[in-house]
């Protein structure tokens, strides 16, 4: 007998009982749809993570200066102003795991360009943090060497400030007023999104160093000295983020003249490690949603084995007729065991166009990211598939098993 | 004619229920040669349907020896003995036993996808033995649109669809009134008259006496086996 004889007979077998069929393919239908969103729900919330990082920058630690205490009342991190811009450029010359580090003063103010204006937040660095943040600029160019230690009149702003100030007229050689200081925009900075916290991280302005120092900051307190607020580092790809972390506070000890009783004067934070334990959570997550999905998709399969024994019984008699006619016992096998798969992945196809539509509608509207993955979808169906071979098994087996004399004469 | 087309020897069948073994056929033999008609008589529990399951190839006996065609079956595999069943035998049962729902053309041509044949070939056969029990006209109907009789012309015409040796027939005419019994009584005889060896179960007499011989069973053995006096009479001239 041959195999689409074979697939004929099962299809016949199913129209026969539609509706039987129909509430066979259910539970699969569900288990398919399910395993798909739950997978598409789980990818989601994990590319979202891997999107951070990805917008942070990987391998990237941060040093921050330290607190300080006075009259009991302890500051917070950086109420400490040590660490300085020589320390970032220290750091760059004798770390050999150091990617690039570069020095950052922040500061906020209203940013003026024509008649439009934007309350934003501004970094004073180097050219180094572009390589750092692994941040492209898209329009225009990154700054020269002589403008940042030159104090040079030049700024690359965000897409938000640009929108904002620009709309949708190019920003470059325009001329922007940071804190009432006139600075030439020389480049766009490519869009990041938001980062981890919610925060727009293209409402920015990027300006050397020395400019925010010497031009913007004016007055305050950090202008006054080789300070700045933090060290953006990116080590090296492949090198040990904990060796590098030791030497790190290393040198900066040594640079600050620290005695070895004495604590840091400053906080290392490895911004990556953190988002990777966020990222290792949610595939714990994902796996779990999955492993849930699967629960339902391994019920359906016990309720197609249920009805395939049911099916047997009740056409014990037709069994006993095909065996009259010259069925082995492994043609009427092969028949229970087609009908059993069929069911399944025909289920299982309508389950992935269920699940399909059902992860479009969540990120629709409960506006959750969703990812289908193509790996999702061909697991759910090689699963329905399996799952119809496995649970079809047993009746198949138990129809294949009679005898034909038993068969026909069944009642 | 050297070898007939059935030789069973001692042919015997114990049932086992529980710790009891109950003998369902003591010993059986005889000889039946290509082209009979032979009825098998006897009451309930007489072993005549055991013996047709036998000859059938459904079941395997317990001792003794039954060669069909000269092939000894009594020692074949269940595959072995489906493939028996597929090419050298045609079953006719007392309640059509007919696929619901499907056509007659599909019902007859159920032995024939079992063979391996092409379905185009399936198809031309199945309808030609249509034709020849006079339903080429119901076809495409299926079984509960057919009547009684017509049922069991569908199913005689499964049995002759791979040109078997030997068709068995379990009490045809059980199930159908006695014009439609004699209607199908008079097709066998036909097909018979063909050439075709029938070997008919039956408790009735005058079904019987369509037959040209006649075996009756008691108590798992043959009592008395004869030719069909009058039957033979009516087959001479």
């Amino acid at each position: 007998m041959n195999f689409t004889a074979t697939l004929r007979i099962a299809l016949l077998a199913l129209r026969i009982n539609k509706l039987r069929s129909a509430l066979t393919m259910l539970g699969i239908i569900i288990g398919v749809a399910a395993v798909i969103i739950m997978i598409a729900v789980g990818n989601g919330a994990q590319a979202r993570v891997e999107d951070q990082i990805r917008s942070l920058g990987s391998n990237i630690i941060m040093v921050l200066s330290g607190s300080t205490t006075s009259g009991g009342a302890r500051g917070g991190t950086g109420s400490l102003p040590t660490i300085t811009e020589d320390d970032a450029y220290a750091l760059n010359r004798e770390i050999d795991e150091i990617h690039a580090a570069a020095p950052t003063l922040r500061g906020s103010g209203q940013a003026v360009a024509g008649n439009a204006n934007w309350s934003t937040t501004f970094y004073g660095t180097t050219a180094e943090y572009l390589e750092v943040r692994e941040w492209a600029v898209i329009e225009g160019r990154g700054f020269e060497v002589a403008e940042v230690s030159g104090a040079g009149k030049v700024v690359l702003i965000g897409q938000t400030v640009a929108k904002n100030l620009f709309g949708d007229t190019s920003p470059i050689d325009q001329v922007i007023r940071v804190r009432k200081v006139p600075l030439t925009i020389v480049g766009v900075l490519d869009r990041k999104g938001q980062n981890m916290m919610g925060q727009d991280q293209d409402d920015i302005i990027l300006m050397p160093i020395s400019t925010a120092r010497k031009r913007v900051l004016g007055s305050t307190q950090q202008a006054k000295s080789r300070n700045v607020g933090s060290i953006m580092v990116k080590i090296k790809d492949g090198a040990d983020m904990a060796a590098a972390d030791a030497r790190m506070r290393e040198l900066l000890r040594q640079r600050h003249r620290l005695q070895s009783g004495q604590d840091d004067d400053f906080f290392v934070r490895n911004l990556s490690e953190i988002l990777q334990a966020q990222e290792a959570s949610s595939k714990v997550m994902s796996l779990l949603l999955a492993a849930v999905a699967s629960v339902s998709l391994l019920v359906g399969g016990i309720g197609i084995m249920n009805i395939m024994l049911v099916s047997v019984t009740e056409r014990t008699r037709e069994i006993g007729l095909r065996m009259a006619v010259g069925a082995r016992g492994r043609d009427i096998l092969t028949q229970f065991l087609v009908e059993a798969v069929t069911l399944s992945l025909i289920g299982g196809a309508i389950g992935i166009m269920l699940g399909i539509g059902g992860a479009t509608a969540i990120a629709e509207f409960a506006g959750w990211r969703t990812e289908l993955s193509g790996d999702s979808i061909v697991l759910a169906a090689g699963f329905a598939g399996a799952i119809g071979i496995f649970f079809g098994f047993y009746p198949a087996r138990k129809a294949a098993h009679l005898l034909p004399i038993e068969a026909l004469r069944y009642e | 004619m050297s070898e007939p087309l059935i030789r069973v020897v001692d042919l015997a069948k114990d049932y086992v229920m529980g710790s009891n073994v109950v003998p369902a056929l003591r010993g059986v033999t005889l000889d039946i040669a290509a082209g009979e008609f032979v009825a098998v008589m006897g009451p309930s529990g007489s072993g005549k349907s055991t013996f047709m399951n036998l000859l059938g190839c459904l079941d395997h006996p317990s001792a003794g020896r039954y060669s069909l065609d000269g092939q000894e079956v009594s020692a074949l595999s269940g595959d072995e003995l489906a493939a028996v069943r597929n090419r050298k035998l045609g079953f006719v049962f007392q309640h059509f036993n007919l696929l619901a729902r499907t056509t007659a053309l599909d019902n007859v041509a159920l032995p024939l996808l079992y063979g391996k044949l092409p379905p185009a070939e399936r198809d031309q056969r199945a309808t030609r033995r249509l034709t020849q029990i006079g339903l080429a006209d119901r076809m495409d109907h299926h079984p509960a649109q057919l009547s009684g009789g017509q049922q069991q012309r569908v199913a005689i015409a499964r049995a002759l669809v791979n040109d078997p040796q030997l068709v068995l027939a379990d009490e045809p005419t059980g199930a159908l009134d006695s014009r439609t019994s004699e209607e199908i009584m008079a097709l066998l005889q036909e097909l018979n008259h063909d050439g075709i060896t029938i070997v008919l179960v039956t408790h009735e007499h005058d079904i019987a006496d369509f037959a040209g011989r006649i075996i009756s069973f008691r108590d798992g053995k043959v009592i008395e086996d004869r030719a069909n006096a009058a039957k033979v009479a009516a087959a001479a001239p």
